[in-house]
């Protein structure tokens, strides 16, 4: 239970997909202008991730992986005489995975819970070629996760996502009426925020469970 | 005779400065800033999404009466990813030391916005000789930046430019201590964030 616990801490805190990675800038930046979107892409995002991240893991460990295919034919496994290997696929196969799942999320939303499906509704196609999905999905095969861990990472990750997105979101809220330099507003101080976003979520990197 | 007329200049042209994906158009930063800490490892990531780019501007400018409309999204998708994942398997054949530091930042170059958004706005319009130049265009100058981060992360954040020492021992004797903060991810945000405004400020753009 603590060794999921401290894949959930490191993932929302110690290595935050956007703001140690890098992933999802694009929709971070164009999204964080307005709190109550950013709650909305966040929460889809999270819902999203949580979903994707173990749906990849049994796509790479039961087809893709270097002899994975053994359950079809033992001479397709690691010892045997035709080890099949179709790990080039990933990302292909990934980005295909992440955009049908967005579609029968919002097909299962839009009939089950209509509500939930109007609020989310506009963030959910962008997301499938948001790079914090399809690179939390690359980030659990190369870090060899087991299904729960990378489900617990999944959603660890969107938390992470929605955390920085809703207080950048705040934040340029606040500074709306400062009198940032001209050339600077918009994209600049942005970024120049989210490094000092970054900077306080340094702090938790001595934490470990 | 002049090699190029006026409009395909102006597609290789124009994204260096006046367009810049990066500070103008605000489309792919995500893998932009991962790569940064080395010189080393973001020239390699240059040159993959330059031929990314280049490559699928004209191979979809090439099929762009061919595309329903409807499914092109998925047609232009799946386009990128094979090209990605050829440019990862040949830096995995020939260069397997930075595709290891790469990690999984070449395979994302597939959902970087840059790629999918020359596809979507110029490649589907225009002929394949102005969108192999608009590919150009734009790989270099996501490229230039890219390095330019790069080149302040490296030289202030471990002293040397391109793996080779270039702060003198004697500085670092007299007490000069490399900034740890620009190794780190902060360190990205806030030179491209400082990058930004000084593109800004030399092309007079203003947002709003």
């Amino acid at each position: 239970m603590e060794h999921y616990i401290s894949i959930l801490t490191k993932a929302i805190f110690i290595e935050n997909i956007l703001l140690a990675y890098f992933l999802g800038m694009c929709s971070f930046l164009a999204i964080s202008k307005k709190v109550d979107t950013s709650i909305g892409l966040g929460f889809a995002v999270i819902f999203v991730l949580t979903i994707t991240a173990p749906s990849n893991w049994a796509i790479h460990n039961f087809l893709l992986r270097d002899g994975a295919l053994s359950w079809l034919n033992p001479d397709y496994g690691l010892n045997g005489s035709n080890t099949i290997n179709l790990s080039f696929l990933n990302s292909i196969i990934f980005i295909a995975v992440i955009a049908a799942m967005v579609q029968l999320v919002e097909m299962t939303l839009d009939r089950f819970a209509p509500t939930l499906y109007i609020s989310l509704g506009i963030f959910l196609p962008l997301i499938a070629v948001n790079c914090a999905i399809l690179g939390g999905s690359m980030f659990l095969v190369e870090r060899e996760y087991t299904f729960i861990e990378s489900t617990v990472y999944g959603f660890g990750s969107g938390i992470g996502f929605f955390l920085a997105i809703t207080s950048m979101a705040a934040i340029r809220h606040r500074i709306r009426y400062s009198n940032v330099p001209m050339q600077l507003r918009g994209v600049g101080i942005t970024m120049l925020l989210t490094g000092l976003v970054s900077m306080a979520f340094m702090a938790f990197s001595g934490i470990d469970l | 005779m002049a090699v190029f007329d006026k409009k395909s200049k102006e597609a290789l042209v124009d994204p260096l400065m006046k367009s810049n994906p990066i500070t103008l158009q605000v489309l792919g930063i995500c893998s932009a800033l991962a790569v940064t800490v080395q010189l080393n490892t973001a020239v390699v990531m240059t040159l993959a999404v330059v031929s990314v780019l280049t490559v699928s501007n004209t191979v979809i400018s090439l099929l762009r009466t061919m595309i329903p409309g409807k499914v092109r999204i998925i047609v232009q998708l799946s386009i990128i990813a094979s090209l990605v994942i050829l440019t990862d398997q040949i830096l995995q054949a020939y260069m397997y030391d930075v595709s290891k530091q790469l990690s999984v930042f070449v395979a994302l170059i597939i959902t970087n916005c840059i790629v999918m958004g020359r596809a979507e706005a110029y490649a589907m319009q225009n002929t394949p000789g102005k969108s192999f130049l608009d590919g150009l265009g734009n790989g270099l100058g996501y490229g230039g930046i890219l390095i330019s981060v790069a080149f302040f992360r490296e030289l202030l954040g471990s002293g040397s430019i391109y793996g080779i020492q270039i702060v003198p021992d004697s500085l670092y004797a007299a007490g000069y201590q490399n900034m740890g903060l620009m190794v780190l991810s902060p360190g990205a945000f806030i030179i491209l964030g400082l990058i930004v405004w000084v593109h800004r400020i030399a092309s007079g753009v203003e947002e709003e």
